[in-house]
Parts: C-alpha cells; sequence; structure tokens
C-alpha cells in the first residue's frame, strides 16, 4: 500500500517561525484531515482555529443531519495539535495522548464548525491543551475539548 | 435466536467503510480498513478516527443493551474520554463497547479498539450517555 502524503517533518522549514496556515495545507488536505477538510481560519500566540464545512455524509443521524461527533473530535486533535506548534514556534514529532469532549450541544445540519485549540502550558515532554468548537459565534460553543500530547523525541512516525 | 450481523451504521461510519463484522456475546463488533481518509501522520491512523471507531462501537454496544432489555429510549452523548495507548498500524481495527452500567437516566460505556490482539488496545474510550425515553406520540 502506498499513501503519499509528505512528511510533516521534512517539509515544515526548521529556520522559520511555525505557520499553521502553510502546515494546515498538509494536515488538512491530506489523509484524515483531507476527508474532513480541514481549512485554516486563523491563529494567535497560543492558539489555532480550523474548520470544516457539514456534509451529509458526515452525519451521525440521518433524520435530524447532526453531525457526527467524531467529526469534532479530528477538528479539535488537529487544533490542539497545532496550538502546542504555534506556541512553540516550531514543529515538534508528537502524538496525542488523551483527549475528552463535552458536548454542550449538537452541532446542526448545514451549520460550518469552527474548532479552537489552545495551548495552555508546554513541558519538555507534554503539551497541555484545552479548546472549544462553535459554529460561527464562541459565545455559544458546542463542545469544550481537554487534552494532553507527548513528544515522541525525532521520530515523526 | 441469532441477532443480524448488519446494524444500520451511520452515514459518517460508512464514508469510512466501518462495519459491523462480528458479534462477542451479543455485543457488535466494528471494523474499520486503513484507508488514506483515516490516516493520520503518515502510516498510523488518524486519533480522530479512532476515536470515531470508538464512538460508533460504544453506540451499538447501547443500542444492543437497551433492546436486550425491551426498551426503546433513545441516547444522547455527553461527553468522551480517548486514551491513545499505542499507534495505530495501517490495517484493519476492531471496536467494541461494553455498557459498564445502563441507569434510567444515564449509562457509562466503554470502547476499546485494536488491531491484531484484543489484549493490546490501541485506545480506549469512555462515555457517558444520557437516555432519553421516547416521546409518547400523537395526542
Amino acid at each position: 500500500m502506498a499513501f503519499n502524503k509528505p512528511e510533516l517533518g521534512s517539509l515544515i522549514p526548521t529556520n522559520t517561525a511555525f505557520d499553521p496556515a502553510m502546515v494546515n495545507k498538509l494536515m488538512g488536505k491530506f489523509g484524515h484531515g483531507g476527508f474532513l477538510d480541514m481549512e485554516y481560519v486563523g491563529h494567535g500566540e497560543d492558539w489555532v482555529e480550523l474548520a470544516i464545512d457539514w456534509r451529509a455524509d458526515l452525519v451521525a443521524d440521518p433524520e435530524t443531519g447532526i453531525l457526527a461527533s467524531a467529526a469534532v473530535i479530528s477538528l479539535m486533535d488537529n487544533a490542539t495539535s497545532m496550538s502546542i506548534w504555534t506556541k512553540l514556534g516550531e514543529f515538534r514529532p508528537q502524538v496525542t495522548m488523551d483527549l475528552r469532549l463535552d458536548y454542550l450541544r449538537p452541532s446542526p445540519a448545514g451549520a460550518r464548525v469552527y474548532g479552537r485549540g489552545i495551548c495552555y502550558h508546554l513541558t519538555q515532554t507534554i503539551g497541555f491543551v484545552r479548546g472549544f468548537a462553535h459554529n460561527g459565534d464562541i459565545d455559544d460553543p458546542l463542545a469544550h475539548a481537554s487534552g494532553t500530547f507527548i513528544r515522541v523525541g525525532d521520530r515523526v512516525s | 435466536m441469532s441477532e443480524p450481523l448488519t446494524i444500520g451504521l451511520p452515514p459518517y461510519a460508512l464514508a469510512l467503510d466501518m462495519e459491523v463484522v462480528d458479534r462477542i456475546d451479543g455485543t457488535p463488533v466494528i471494523g474499520m480498513p486503513f484507508a488514506d481518509k483515516v490516516q493520520g501522520r503518515p502510516g498510523f491512523l488518524h486519533g480522530g478516527a479512532i476515536s470515531g471507531l470508538l464512538e460508533m462501537a460504544a453506540i451499538a454496544a447501547i443500542h444492543q443493551a437497551l433492546r436486550d432489555k425491551g426498551s426503546d429510549s433513545g441516547i444522547k452523548q455527553v461527553n468522551v474520554t480517548i486514551d491513545f495507548m499505542r499507534g495505530g498500524a495501517p490495517q484493519m481495527t476492531y471496536a467494541i463497547g461494553e455498557v459498564i452500567r445502563l441507569g434510567r437516566t444515564m449509562a457509562n460505556v466503554e470502547a476499546r479498539a485494536w488491531q491484531d490482539d484484543r489484549s493490546k488496545p490501541i485506545a480506549i474510550g469512555t462515555m457517558h450517555y444520557l437516555i432519553r425515553k421516547p416521546k409518547v406520540g400523537g395526542n
């Protein structure tokens, strides 16, 4: 089996600051991120916001059109992961150790979903993250997330 | 009386080619083949795709438990915590849910995902669901 996703570690420039918009062109356009078609929305010092559009094939319940919660998990996984590299100012190989989502309300049919990931603390080994998902109004979140990522040295895979 | 092997999986699960591949003590085992659309970092499953598989297994388990009780209640997910233990290799992945407790108002469910060896899970999800009585119809 050949899957032609570029190696993140080898493609990200090492001598410039981490650029979430550029990196999302890899993470959001190949593999699972590409399946969900994640788009870069914006970033700050310690946060990254991505978004996915509602699609009929991402639905959990065909009767209501409510988006599958797993699509929100994937969105928050990528957004929180990228918030670590943004805060750090560079890419580091890491894997998700755990991720929790609290679903405050469903994401309705047709609505675009935004996921903002925030890195609130970094150690040598662990990135502590939180975040929330919304449909365009950050004061009306649909889910809250929290989790940790662990650095895996120089191993990208 | 044997239960049908296939149950109605939601569009999200079908889009990722998940299917009920087996039953263990009546509880559905959901399988998800490896493909580019479930890949995260090169050569590994995306954590979100693993989470999706775990959620589908959890939901299938709780629907099965409700049916076994003769209940026609629905469910609403409150939260989920996923622990990732091992990287998901590029191969078939399986998951099964276990209803730890099924109460009148809520259920605690745990789902495990594995590849070659069921005793070596690649991820475990812990979920809470609200149990919703079906609306009394009509008048």
